[in-house]
């Protein structure tokens, strides 16, 4: 066991704020920005990496945050589901979500934004099939998932 | 003596009175979401999103042991460590509470259960030990030099062993593993029996062990108040009525010192109803360390520990039926695996009994039930709790007797489902089925799959070498339960009725603020109930404010508050309702003093109370909130306005006969029929759904909506169930299945196209015409297993025994049919 965690500073650009903090070298990104930024909308829903709920994306690449460390994120611009809305207004894909009632109790949710947002940015058109693979690494038990596609599907062009 | 008929069942019923029309207006309209806004950006407070100064995280040490004795705990080395705030110890545990108040009578009723293991571990993932620490990572690693020495026993892993003579014993206070037996019968079985055609005996059937993962884990936020003795517990436990009542006692404290506060809760589906045990270490520590106390679960940790859901087999099963399909009774032994705490348990004994028909006319029914204790995880609610189980075996039973004996499941189906014009439907043992057009259901739902051409499918499918097969799950969500049902398992019980509570206000600038006593898990109630007082306020759902979540604070709650056992539409919705009309009423009365009009005169619209034939003449509802609560001199002095309502609603429920296990056991009764269409690669036994529809009546839907999204996730957790979920155990008792890795839950690539439709059967018994709804998958497991037998017919011929049919028993199905047609047997009766 680890008495004594070395630690190191790091600079990171979250949804467009830049943060400089010491963080423990064994802490992981989503803990970093749940615990130490109070970034709270990435959630954690396994321990395994197997559920999506900490998607966020990091220098332009969908990221499990929890399959990070915080020390691999120095340097790095993060986009998180806090910055989703634009001034204040949610955006296309959000409202989607909300019309579709594609969320129920909204604990995948911020996860499957990210990953969709990923999608549509890479593959602004997708096919159903494209949207079903681009969510297949994130877990709803909410919603059977029939809504969400249909709310990604909506905002495709 | 002759069988009764459901024809004469239907005149004795005892029916609740009948209340007034459903409402017209917001509600039956999918507005969407108020709750989403938040939730989209992230701004939803779930448990773990709350810090407090100075908290310390806690983390179980739990038993690496499926049985054992505790034989030494040493915390030192851990509590040496800087940052490590402190530990609890079973031992602290028994002297500082008492045992958690037993549901069952004897012999469950002797089972001494805590918050940690006392002196003995009896499943793999048990908390032994609790380290509180500065940061998550120091209590796990802290945990880690917590010393425990097991002094290892024999596990009971299969139910089917519990109760043998040589079975090691789980609770040595209650004798044996027998936690609970009942004999349920109803009708003249015998007589059943001896005018049947045919007797199908099935020997052995069984109902797997999974839950729904809810995607956040148990959690809690818990603080002490020294100077007053109270606990404030954030937590997402999904009934905190039932908490309080097993905590109070435990901690030998009365439940104003028990002050539980949730908001948004990542999906419960009964799972967290049980979390009292951990709630209470977080209390204990709180007060032990003077420090907030917070406890996020490990999804490692939910699986191996909470809340599985009733496994359950069915021994020695007879069904009696006439040549023509006709069933007139059945008679089995269920047997239920518990794991190793009666958390919620024995309820799962009786709870089955609301749908003891299914949905079907037999009138002759014995069931014996036996729960035993194993060395497993302890189960708890699970969406469709204990009904699920049941009403698999029933469509189970329907699906074997139609295959043995060479009939149409849709004809046997529809000859024996309780008629639309029977309704309301007293069962054998006396449920009153308030409402429904089963056989309309079943018509769409074939209709939704294209069933006309089914036969022409299956030979497509053939020619592609693929076996298909179509299955019905027909099934009911009793809601709104009558926890007078708790007496047929222990009659010392004082519990009955159910309730809910709603206020709502108007205030100062004319907000309308509602409260409510549930604890909402994304079903909505922040929207439809906004619609239900927008309607009777005459204003828009935007304009109402409905609380996120519940605080006990609040005074919205009663003995019975919280979200689960489909109820939210009726108890909630009537709560909310009830205390707008009082609400509704007040603003007439003190319109009437400003206005000058009789209160009869005047109308709310508009976000105002005016005289209807002057809508001039109005006051808007700021005016009102602000003269009451501000600007209240010179008022009439018996004018009793607060403008500040609170409603409990009741549902009409007598206390059922604890002698004959007879009474209605909930007030509504919401369909379900699922038909799943399957293709199965006989190579490999691989096979996937290409059709699926689900077909849902739960009376009036105030949220169209909101009601399809309940149906779309009961039917993915089915599929999830019925294909792949499982808690599945070693010899040893050890979990294999105690993660999202090994536990696959259902993905986006594994959804089958789906179509939905519904019918509305209003319930005669509620005051919105609404039922509870939202359980009824289990209709899913069903429709899935009746498609998998259905496919292999001609191939073998194999009975599909059990709820949990991965690919690898498709296949063994396959290979080796006769190790299931061992199971069945056709007699002349």
């Amino acid at each position: 066991m680890a008495t004594v965690a070395s630690s190191k500073s790091i600079t990171v650009t979250v949804n467009g704020t830049t943060y400089e903090r010491e963080v423990p070298a064994r802490k992981l990104l989503i803990h970093f920005l749940r615990d130490d930024l109070d970034l709270t909308g990435s959630h954690i829903g396994c321990d395994t990496g197997n559920c999506g709920a900490c998607s966020v994306i990091v220098d332009g690449t969908l990221v499990k945050s929890c399959m990070m460390l915080a020390v691999q994120a120095d340097g790095a611009t993060i986009e998180t589901v806090e910055g989703l809305a634009e001034d204040g207004e949610l955006n296309e894909l959000q409202r989607s979500f909300n019309e579709h009632h594609a969320l129920q109790c909204g604990y995948c949710t911020p996860g499957m934004l990210m990953s969709a947002t990923a999608l549509l940015r890479a593959n602004p058109s997708p096919s159903e099939q494209e949207i079903r693979k681009a969510l297949q690494g994130n877990i709803c038990r909410c919603t059977g998932y029939w809504n969400i596609i249909e709310a990604v599907k909506a905002v495709a062009k | 003596m002759s069988v009764e008929t459901a024809s004469e069942a239907r005149a004795s019923a005892v029916a609740p009175e009948r209340v007034e029309a459903p409402l017209k207006g917001w509600a039956g309209q999918s507005v969407p979401r108020k709750e989403d806004k938040r939730l989209v950006q992230g701004e939803g407070l779930f448990v773990d999103d709350i810090k407090r100064h100075g908290m310390g995280y806690l983390h179980f040490v739990r038993s690496p042991y499926a049985h054992a004795h505790i034989t030494r705990i040493d915390v030192s080395a851990a509590e040496a460590i800087p940052g490590v705030y402190g530990t609890l110890t079973g031992e602290e545990v028994a002297a500082l509470t008492d045992p958690f108040f037993q549901i069952s009578s004897p012999p469950g009723a002797h089972v001494k259960d805590y918050a940690l293991a006392v002196g003995k571990v009896r499943y793999v993932g048990e908390p032994v030990v609790a380290v509180v620490a500065e940061t998550r990572e120091l209590a796990r690693d802290a945990s880690e030099l917590v010393e425990v020495e097991y002094e290892p026993l024999p596990p009971v892993v299969d139910a089917r062993r519990a109760l043998d003579e040589d079975a090691p014993v789980l609770h040595e206070e209650a004798g044996s593993n027998l936690m609970w037996t009942g004999v349920y019968e109803w009708g003249d079985v015998e007589q059943a029996f001896a005018e049947a055609d045919r007797i199908v005996t099935i020997k052995e059937l069984h109902f797997h062990r999974f839950n729904s993962t809810p995607l956040e884990c148990d959690a809690a936020l818990v603080e002490y108040n020294r100077g007053v003795g109270q606990w404030t517990i954030y937590t997402n436990n999904q009934f905190p009525g039932f908490a309080a009542i097993m905590m109070g006692p435990a901690l030998r404290v009365g439940l104003d010192k028990l002050r539980f506060v949730t908001q948004d809760i990542g999906g419960g589906f009964g799972n967290k109803i049980t979390s009292h045990p951990q709630l209470v270490v977080c209390c204990l520590l709180a007060r032990k360390l003077n420090r907030p106390i917070q406890w996020t679960e490990w999804r490692t940790d939910f699986h191996m520990s909470m809340s599985h859901g009733n496994e359950r087999w069915f021994h020695d099963t007879e069904v009696a039926v006439k040549e023509d399909g006709t069933l007139l009774g059945f008679r089995t032994k269920a047997l239920d695996d518990a794991g190793a705490w009666l958390r919620y348990e024995p309820l799962g004994g009786v709870i089955w009994a609301q749908v003891t028909p299914g949905m079907y006319r037999w009138r002759n029914i014995r069931l014996e039930f036996t729960q035993v204790a194993t060395n497993k995880a302890p189960v708890s609610p699970n969406r469709g709790y204990s009904r699920m189980q049941h009403l698999w075996f029933t469509e189970r039973v329907i699906d074997i007797v139609a295959h043995e004996l060479g009939l149409d499941p849709v004809e046997v189906r529809k000859r024996n489902y309780i008629r639309a014009e029977e309704m309301p439907y007293e069962t054998p043992n006396g449920c009153v089925y308030d409402s429904g057009d089963y056989a309309r259901m079943l018509d769409l739902a074939l209709e939704l799959v294209g069933y006309d051409r089914i036969e022409e499918r299956r030979a497509e499918a053939a020619s592609r070498g693929k076996l298909l097969g179509v299955g019905i799950g027909s099934t009911l969500d009793s809601g709104t339960n009558n926890f007078g049902q708790s007496r047929l398992i222990n009659p010392e019980l004082q519990f009955s009725g159910n309730n809910e509570v709603a206020t709502v206000k108007l205030d100062i600038f004319g907000e309308i603020v509602v409260t409510l006593g549930t604890t909402p898990q994304g079903q909505g109630h922040e929207t439809t109930a906004a619609q239900v007082v927008a309607d009777i306020l005459g204003c828009s759902v935007d304009d109402v404010h409905v609380r996120a979540g519940h605080d006990s604070y609040w005074n919205s709650h009663a003995g019975f508050s919280g979200t689960y056992a489909s109820q939210f539409a009726v108890t909630g919705l009537s709560a909310v309702k009830g205390a707008t009309e009082m609400l509704a009423a007040e603003i007439k009365k003190l319109g009437s003093v400003i206005l000058g009009a009789p209160e009869e005169a005047l109308e709310l619209a508009d976000g105002t109370v005016r005289v209807k034939d002057n809508p001039e003449a109005a006051l808007p509802f700021m005016a009102c909130g602000a003269i009451i609560n501000a600007n209240n001199a010179g008022l009439p002095e018996d004018l009793d306005v607060t403008l500040n309502c609170r409603y409990v609603y009741r549902p009409p429920f007598q206390p059922p006969d604890v002698e004959r296990k007879y009474g209605n056991l909930t007030l509504t009764y919401a369909a379900q029929v699922h038909v799943a269409v399957i293709e199965v690669d006989p190579e490999t036994g691989y096979y996937e759904i290409v059709d699926y529809a689900a077909v849902d009546d739960c009376g009036v839907r105030i949220n169209p909506q909101i009601v399809e999204g309940q149906v779309m996730g009961a039917t993915a957790q089915a599929i999830g169930a019925a294909m792949h979920e499982a808690f599945e155990y070693d010899e040893e008792g050890n979990l294999l299945t105690p993660n999202f890795y090994d536990y696959h839950v259902p993905h986006a690539l594994d959804m089958p196209p789906l179509a939905t439709g519904a019918i509305e059967s209003p319930s005669p018994f509620t005051p919105l015409g609404t039922k509870g709804m939202g359980e009824g998958g289990g209709a899913g497991i069903h429709a899935i297993c009746a498609a998998v037998q259905d496919a292999l017919r001609g191939h073998g011929d194999a009975i599909v025994w059990d709820s949990h049919n991965p690919y690898r028993r498709v296949w063994e199905m396959l290979q080796h049919p006769e190790r299931t047609r061992e199971l069945v047997e056709v007699k002349a009766a």
